[in-house]
């Protein structure tokens, strides 16, 4: 398939219920940070992208949100992609991103980027889609904070080892800051600025 | 409502650019509790005051597995819950219930059920007014600046001033509180004996003001405190005797004329707890009059 076929190709395949099956795994996993939830759509998005975070961008992006992309994501047939299914541009500053997606393996730039919103309008921020190796079998953080009823556990594989750093100085700036989209193959894992993470010794 | 020409539209009624632009809004609200998300509300077919603001938020997370319950005052048979009910049983062909427990959304203006709600439902509030600090503060503007600064010393003043007239908080409906210790929030027009359901509640609180364009947010297990003073602290209404027909005590009761020589009672403004409790062989000291009284 030539780069230009794949741009018109791997939308959704039942667009009204898939978005919404999509957008409701994160809305749970939103309001419950450390809820690990299924993406089963059937979404075919353009290497290095993964169906799943390719799902999250048809559920969530449109022309009213610019999308920032890793180099090597704008790099692949992505962009096209995206404007195809989507409708949605990409940004060409991290400032200006309303949606980031960060393929696995890719280098993490720091939250502080990104768009924080203001203090009148803290919603005007980047969500950013993280693909990473796993949920499971990494150092051990703990996640405190709204939606969750005491702690809850995650061990992520190929998030930097800054990543606890960053968090909490994006934590600091609430009620700015970035919300996090985690994904690990056809799983998906939401941080929302509110949590709060401490490194578990192991 | 006309639901005739409703046929021709999508799953849900909304088109899905303006179910995305709602649901962006949501996963910004649930991430920033108590704070109030700007969205495009949509014309729905339906005047402003019958909810639209909770009817477009119920239609873009609502999907075909979803069991709708929908209140008002507490009861599932007045006209405007009838209407939206029926209007999302047209559009989106959705299970209903009365039931609280079968409910995976309830939508619901003026009442929290008393039946407490669990992890797998999300309640949509109707919000009329959401800004908590409008009637101290008409321009947009200087109230986005209170918030964002946490300058909520006027709220208390307002609150103070009552005690000072009253010799206790007057506010009854609408009573504000403190979200996660940032954000003050109106709870919408429930009264201020359902604000201790919404601390720490295991169900996901979506609140939606249509006219006013604001969608806000309680995750599930986050602090909603009411605010008060050390000398004179938050008080839920008490009643005096128990639901006329089911007996419940500690829930919020309705007052009921049963004739025109003054005669009255105090129900369950929940209904369906209150059929609940009748079924399971409750009774209070009315409820073998409860056909005399209607
Ligand atoms: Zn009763």
């Amino acid at each position: 398939m030539s780069l230009d076929t794949l741009a018109f190709a791997g939308g959704f395949q039942k667009p009204v219920f898939e978005a919404q099956a999509v957008f409701r795994t994160l809305m749970d996993c939103m309001a419950r940070p450390g809820t690990i939830g299924d993406i089963a759509a059937t979404v075919t998005p353009p290497r290095p992208l993964t169906p799943a975070a390719g799902a999250v961008a048809l559920t969530l992006c449109d022309h009213d949100t610019s999308i920032w992309l890793t180099p090597a994501l704008a790099a692949s047939a992505l962009p096209g992609w995206l404007a195809f299914n989507a409708g949605a541009a990409i940004a060409d500053e991290r400032q200006n991103a309303r949606f980031a997606f960060i393929e696995k393996g890719a280098m993490l730039p720091n939250f502080c980027l990104f768009a924080q919103g203001t203090q009148e309008y803290p919603d005007r921020s980047t969500t950013l889609v993280v693909e990473i190796e796993s949920f499971e079998g990494g150092r051990p953080l703990a996640l405190t904070g709204p939606g969750i009823r005491t702690e809850e556990g995650i061990a992520p594989v190929g998030l930097p080892d800054m990543f606890p750093q960053f968090w909490a100085e994006n934590r600091q700036k609430f009620p700015r800051g970035v919300d996090l989209i985690l994904v690990a193959g056809d799983r998906v894992l939401c941080l929302p600025r509110t949590t709060i993470i401490s490194v578990k010794e192991a | 409502m006309n639901t005739t020409d409703l046929a021709t539209y999508n799953f849900a009624y909304l088109d899905e650019q303006t179910k995305r632009m709602i649901r962006r809004a949501i996963l910004k609200a649930i991430a920033i509790p108590g704070y109030q998300v700007p969205f495009a509300s949509r014309e729905m077919p339906m005047p402003y005051g019958w909810g639209t603001g909770g009817v477009q938020v119920t239609a873009a997370i609502l999907g075909p597995d979803d069991v709708l319950k929908v209140i008002d005052q507490g009861a599932d048979d007045t006209t405007n819950a009838v209407s939206i009910r029926a209007f999302f049983q047209k559009v989106a062909n959705v299970a209903v219930t009365t039931k609280t427990r079968e409910a995976t959304i309830i939508q619901t203006r003026h009442r929290i059920p008393e039946e407490k709600l669990t992890a797998g439902q999300t309640l949509v509030y109707q919000v009329p007014i959401p800004e908590p600090l409008r009637f101290l503060e008409p321009r947009e503007t200087e109230t986005r600046k209170m918030h964002a600064l946490e300058e909520y010393g006027l709220m208390h003043v307002k609150l103070y001033e009552d005690i000072a007239k009253n010799g206790h908080i007057a506010t009854t409906y609408a009573y504000p509180v403190k979200v996660e210790g940032r954000y003050v929030m109106d709870p919408s027009p429930t009264p201020k004996f359902d604000n201790p359901k919404m601390h720490r509640s295991e169900a996901l609180q979506l609140f939606g003001a249509g006219r006013e364009k604001r969608i806000y947010a309680v995750p599930p297990y986050t602090d909603v405190v009411s605010l008060d003073f050390e000398d004179h602290p938050f008080e839920i209404q008490t009643f005096d005797k128990p639901c006329a027909l089911c007996g419940a005590k500690n829930v919020y009761l309705d007052e009921v004329v049963l004739d025109d020589r003054g005669g009255r009672m105090f129900v369950c403004s929940d209904t369906d707890h209150c059929e609940d409790r009748c079924a399971n062989g409750h009774r209070g000291h009315l409820a073998y009059n409860k056909e005399a009284a209607e």
